[in-house]
């Protein structure tokens, strides 16, 4: 079984979000760099079904050299090999042709990757990779089990849940639930430094969509005080004021 | 030219967060001065369909053959129907279908796409750009898209249900080989539940609670309110309640119009997710709490006392009006 991990290289969710240069771009300034959550998900949950010599996995990033050490970190959780693009992420659609690029001669039983990335939320890269492919993705997936040619996946819809099944290859995003974070031990994190890590370059596509501003929320008026013991208050203030009940 | 809408039904019938996305794309035709066809998928009465026309379609496509949703399949259909209506925007929701839907359509079409849309575009010379959320909440993005055709899928509660047309034609769609790879097994319908990315009032609660065995506190207010519920990370953590109801930075953003935070301290990565609530009341006994900073209104107190007492206040609100 051969699983790919699409990874990518977030800021810290504790990081204060700002920007530089008229608002047009992320200030970069102090800020940690994390692997994304979501895509920790999946990579646990792909070294599960790979234990036991039952399979091999890559991880993959669209990424400048200064995204390495979040590689390393998914090499150390247990990952057998990684790839690197060697290019800015400029847009979903890049990012996409890209990993769809390098996947499509390497026979890969599934592609995983998370849900969104938590920087620009579009969740859009894993069923792109699907589309450019022709292969099916589900998304936002809560269990995933393979039997080494069929899985059984539950994902979320709209008040509800439903499970499906799909033949390999295809595409998945994780959400919480698919499998428990892994923390990297000391042997993993040693192993890390000599697994192979290739660097390909980009190849080209046409941008379709750039960022022009940035803005962060309108900060909000001072809180008005209730007294505990005054609920009927409260209730009237929705009612009356903030017009919401 | 033309706008196209993919419009998602539940079981053969539309809910609220359909006729925003209506709303929206109808408003983005009138902007570009041209048309608005609506696309459904899956069994769906005439009149329910029909009924899309007062939300500003003109014309409404259906597709009833195809009832399980698989992306791949629908993603064809919607890029076929775009193609054969000439449409220059596709719009959909950014619902959880939605993210599986648009970023194919956005291939199929090589359209540039913004998900997470959150206004109306801007369209002036020559440019198309969408607000997006963006930094899970923390801030926003204006996307420019360059490509011929534009891939749009609308945040919940981003924008206001507009109504007042007359009723929608409706034809049936001849879509070309759209074979689902992926089988349904199972379905769970939970229905007695408000969806949480779409509730209009969501009530939350944090380790504050003390252990699930209070959460019936949480549900009664919930109950009262006709309110979704929620939780922080350390709670969905700690298994007092399913993932699904984690609210934040690495769970689910809402909108609603109310949240309603009980025992939560407001670290940065719940706030994220709640930023773009209308109305926030927080109830913590804590009075240094960060979350009490940007809540519009706020409660110190013991949310076992203070629980009981705002739900009896709303039972007896309700009971009046």
């Amino acid at each position: 079984m051969k699983i790919l991990v699409c990874i990518s290289n977030v800021p810290d969710t504790t990081t204060k979000i700002t920007f530089t240069s008229n608002n047009t771009e992320f200030n970069t300034a102090g800020v940690q760099y994390i692997l994304n959550p979501y895509d920790e998900i999946a990579l646990s949950r792909a070294i599960e079904l790979c234990e036991g010599g039952k399979g091999t996995v890559t991880v993959i990033n669209v990424g400048e050299a200064s995204t390495e050490p979040t590689i390393r970190k998914a090499l150390a959780i247990g990952a057998d090999d990684a790839v690197r693009i060697n290019a800015a992420p400029r847009d979903a659609y890049f990012v996409a042709y890209q990993i769809a690029e390098y996947a499509k001669e390497q026979g890969f039983d599934m592609i995983l990757a998370g849900r969104e990335s938590i920087d620009h939320n579009g969740a859009q890269v894993p069923a792109m990779i699907a589309e450019f492919l022709d292969i099916p993705s589900i998304s936002v997936i809560k269990k995933l089990d393979f039997d080494g040619s069929t899985a059984t996946i539950n994902r979320e819809i709209e008040g509800g849940k439903e499970v499906v099944e799909v033949s390999a290859p295809f595409v998945a995003s994780c959400a919480e639930g698919v499998a428990e974070w892994k923390i990297p031990n000391m042997r993993g994190i040693m192993s890390a430094r000599t697994k192979p890590l290739q660097v390909i370059e980009a190849k080209n596509i046409d941008q379709l969509s750039a960022v022009e501003v940035y803005e962060t929320p309108a900060p909000r008026s001072a809180v008005k005080m209730v007294d505990a013991a005054d609920m009927t208050g409260l209730v009237n203030l929705l009612h009356t004021e903030a017009k919401v009940i | 030219m033309s706008v196209l809408v993919y419009v998602e039904n539940i079981q053969g019938q539309f809910k609220k967060s359909a006729f925003e996305v209506v709303s929206y794309a109808k408003a983005i035709a009138d902007q570009l001065n041209t048309n608005l066809v609506a696309l459904s998928i899956g069994q769906t009465s005439t009149d329910e369909l029909s009924n899309l026309g007062k939300y500003g379609a003109s014309k409404v496509l259906n597709v009833g053959s195809l009832n399980a949703f698989d992306s791949q399949a629908y993603a064809s259909i919607i890029a076929e129907a775009s193609q054969k209506e000439g449409a220059d925007v596709v719009v959909m929701a950014n619902s959880f279908s939605g993210k599986g839907l648009s970023p194919r359509v956005a291939v199929k079409l090589k359209a540039g796409l913004v998900a997470g849309a959150v206004e109306l575009p801007q369209i002036a010379g020559g440019k198309f750009s969408v607000k997006k959320t963006a930094y899970s909440g923390k801030a926003f993005a204006q996307v420019s898209l360059s490509s011929a055709v534009k891939v749009i899928a609308l945040n919940a509660n981003a924008y206001q249900v507009k109504d007042g047309g007359s009723a929608a034609s409706v034809a049936d769609f001849q879509a070309a080989n759209a074979v689902s790879k992926v089988k349904v097994k199972e379905v769970v319908r939970a229905t007695d539940k408000i969806s949480l990315p779409e509730a209009e009032l969501v009530v939350s609660a944090g380790r504050g609670m003390k252990g699930p065995e209070n959460w019936n506190l949480v549900e009664n207010l919930a109950d009262a309110l006709g309110a979704a519920t929620a939780c922080s990370k350390p709670v969905s953590d700690a298994g007092w309640r399913p993932h699904e109801e984690h609210v934040g930075q690495t769970g689910i953003a809402v909108s609603p119009n109310l949240y309603i935070a009980i025992g939560i301290s407001g670290a940065i990565q719940h706030l994220a997710g709640v930023s773009s609530s209308k109305t926030i009341v927080v109830i913590n006994k804590d009075p240094e709490a960060p979350f009490f900073k940007v809540a519009d209104y706020g409660i110190v107190g013991d949310a076992m006392e203070v629980l009981p007492k705002l739900t009896e206040a709303v039972k007896a609100y309700k009971g009046q009006s």
